[in-house]
């Protein structure tokens, strides 16, 4: 049951991306809105398969690869629904499914064993601290595709070549306050995501910290983020530097969440 | 009266630097050029048009390679010798002169084709010389026809267009860097018709504010009050960068007025918010290399007109339309300078003839003894007419419309048969 839900998920995902990629050559305001009606429709059917995944698991479905990967599309969809509720920036979500769909495409390659749950894990702190360190990989993901697009932007109009992005594109301010207010959400849960960890660390393995590969990388992508807001607020860090801060970061985030997993050994490493 | 004696010697933004431009502008005191241009010999009629862009004189004169000799050094001020000015000087007489002063009128040989300001300009120096009594016959025609030739072709031809489109493209731009213009400051530096255009296409959008600065404060001041700005001087130019978001610049300075140097203190004051900058004066007023600042975009006129380019076939097919209007319209103006060879024409032959008929009746009268005044009227009045009739038929056939060459001829031949031209 689980798994047919799942896989029509991952269909309309692909579909939604579909009709975005077909709205970004053509630009028909039709195309755009079946394409959005789709994805809302996709987020609802996953966010059906969680509970329905939680029910099959009898606990919180963040705990192997497959449920960290799906959740993370997840977040980033509900992120960019919710953005796109409050902002309009033009053939956004034409950088945004992609993703979404390469997350899930990842997810459906995983194992979905379910794993029955190492003492350890067995916390209050296990659906607070993987939810929320994963929603925030969500925004810092929205404030990647917000990077790429400025890029893309900026480069066009530098070079003054109009090329495919020229017109489609918003405004360098609207992805630069796209910029800013992605990393207004994602940042603060990230710091919230390390805090419930280290919470949680001191309940399981009776230490704050201990410097496990994963813990060091999540502060590194930590202090990236902070500087990058540090110097927004202070000497007005925009634009180029901001989306390129937001790129590096971002990838310092997937590192994280994968690189750590499996280049390095550590505590985490039984978690997605 | 022939075309040959019209005549236009000037330089424009093609054939001459602005250095050299500037020097024969006499802008400080637009007096001297009819008080010294009228003084030299033949020249009966002349305008003296002076643009940021360009400087013309249009003169009708019976010697007119000598005029224009004189006119020359008076435009360089004995500064360089005939020859060294003649490589920066265009010349144009006849046909080409009146082809060349339509162009001009039309806005085809402007920098950005197309653009109204030229027209306002030439109707002034038209005024000026009025004023001088510098005009005449000819020019009167010759500039009248000017205005209606411009104005035929920018209502029969979209060539006005281009020059709306490069403002409005700077504006399309300004909408992908900031998004919303209505927090934003523009500050216009210099005048001319693209940078108000452009000032206006801004307003059109709500931009919160427009300051001018200008070389002058007074003009500052009055440009200011057309956008309901704010007019500052010139040296207060780096220090307002730090507040305005669009600069657009078109100052006749032969220097650049604004170094990369300047503005990359500012842009840590500014908190790295984008500087959008358009240079549309030649020779440039912004250094290139600004353009390698980090959020700043620096937009030349050529990268204006390489965005617009995309409607270049459309414009070039106006073009060809109005360049084909104005080769019409010189045409015509020639047949009625052909038209004005004949009427004198036949005024010399009337009065041969006059001459003859009065010289006879002298000879004649004398001798012929007592006549009452009613007789010796009724003889004068006998031999008018039969001048007259025998002049109709010649007169008629010289009168004819024709084309162009032959009128050419047939005036030669008549001027021959009754030797108008070799006295006696």
């Amino acid at each position: 049951m689980g798994y047919l839900l799942f896989q029509i998920t991952l269909f309309a995902y692909i579909l939604a991306t579909s009709g975005y990629v077909v709205y970004f050559w053509s630009q028909r305001d039709d195309v755009r809105t079946t394409a959005r009606g789709i994805l809302i429709g996709a987020g609802v059917l996953h966010t059906l398969y969680l509970i329905v995944r939680y029910i099959e698991a009898g606990h919180t479905p963040l705990t192997n690869h497959h449920e960290a990967v799906s959740f993370f599309a997840w977040s980033v969809t509900w992120g960019y629904l919710s953005f796109h509720w409050k902002y309009n920036v033009r053939n956004f979500g034409s950088f945004v499914s992609p993703l979404i769909t390469g997350l899930m495409l990842i997810a459906t390659f995983s194992s979905r064993e379910i794993i029955p749950l190492p003492p350890a894990l067995k916390s209050a702190w296990l659906p607070v601290h993987a939810s929320i360190a994963i929603m925030a990989n969500g925004f810092l993901a929205l404030a990647f595709c917000g990077g790429i697009m400025y890029l893309l932007q900026e480069r066009e109009l530098k070079n003054k070549r109009f090329g495919l992005f020229y017109t489609r594109l918003p405004s360098l301010e609207s992805l630069d306050n796209l910029n800013s207010h992605c990393l207004a959400v994602g940042f603060p849960l990230l710091t919230l995501g390390i805090i419930t960890g280290s919470v949680w660390a001191k309940q399981a393995w009776g230490a704050y910290w201990q410097w496990d590969p994963k813990e060091t990388w999540s502060l590194i992508t930590w202090f990236l983020y902070a500087a990058l807001l540090h110097q927004r607020f202070t000497v007005g860090w925009r634009g180029r530097r901001a989306a390129i801060m937001a790129i590096v970061g971002f990838s310092a985030a997937i590192f994280t969440l994968w690189g750590v997993t499996y280049l390095l050994e550590g505590l985490h490493s039984y978690v997605g | 009266m022939s075309a040959e004696k019209i005549m236009i010697l000037g330089v424009n933004h093609k054939t001459a630097p602005v250095e050299i431009r500037e020097r024969l502008s006499f802008s400080s005191d637009p007096g001297t050029p009819y008080r010294e241009l009228k003084v030299i010999p033949g020249c009966e009629e002349f305008c003296f048009l002076s643009t940021c862009n360009r400087v013309e004189v249009i003169f009708v004169s019976p010697t007119p390679e000598e005029t224009e000799k004189k006119i020359r050094d008076f435009l360089f001020d004995n500064s360089m010798s005939y020859d060294e000015a003649g490589q920066y000087v265009y010349l144009h007489q006849g046909e080409a002169a009146i082809q060349h002063l339509f162009r001009v009128g039309a806005s085809l040989d402007s920098m950005i084709v197309g653009e109204s300001q030229i027209l306002g300009q030439l109707k002034q120096a038209y005024r000026d010389a009025s004023e001088q009594n510098a005009g005449g016959m000819i020019l009167n025609r010759l500039m009248h026809k000017a205005f209606s030739v411009a104005k035929r072709i920018r209502t029969e031809t979209e060539i006005g267009s281009s020059a709306v489109s490069i403002s409005y493209a700077a504006v399309e731009l300004a909408k992908k860097i900031f998004g919303n213009l209505k927090n934003k400051i523009a500050m216009l530096v210099g005048a001319g018709e693209m940078a108000e255009l452009a000032a206006q296409h801004l307003m059109n959008q709500g931009i919160a504010e427009v300051v001018v600065a200008n070389r002058t404060f007074e003009r500052a001041v009055n440009l200011a009050r057309c956008f309901n700005g704010k007019p500052v001087a010139l040296e207060e130019l780096i220090p307002q960068l730090e507040h305005v978001d669009i600069m657009i610049s078109s100052t006749g300075s032969p220097d650049v007025i604004l170094h990369s140097k300047d503005v990359k203190p500012l842009m840590r004051q500014r908190r790295n918010r984008p500087l959008f900058l358009i240079d549309i004066a030649v020779p440039r007023d912004l250094d290139p290399k600004l353009n390698d600042l980090e959020n700043v975009y620096l937009y030349g006129i050529d990268d204006l007109n390489n965005i617009v380019d995309i409607n270049k076939a459309e414009r070039d097919k106006e073009a060809v339309h109005a360049e084909r209007i104005v080769s019409e319209e010189t045409l015509k103006f020639m047949l009625w300078l052909g038209s004005m060879e004949v009427t004198p024409t036949i005024v010399a032959i009337r009065e041969k003839a006059d001459a003859i008929r009065k010289a006879e009746l002298e000879k004649t009268l004398p001798n012929i003894g007592s006549l009452s005044d009613k007789e010796i009227k009724a003889i004068e009045k006998m031999t008018s007419a039969m001048m007259n009739k025998i002049l109709h038929n010649p007169i008629v056939y010289l009168k004819k419309d024709d084309s162009h060459k032959d009128k050419k001829v047939k005036l030669a031949s008549i001027r021959k048969f009754f030797n108008l031209d070799n006295s006696n």
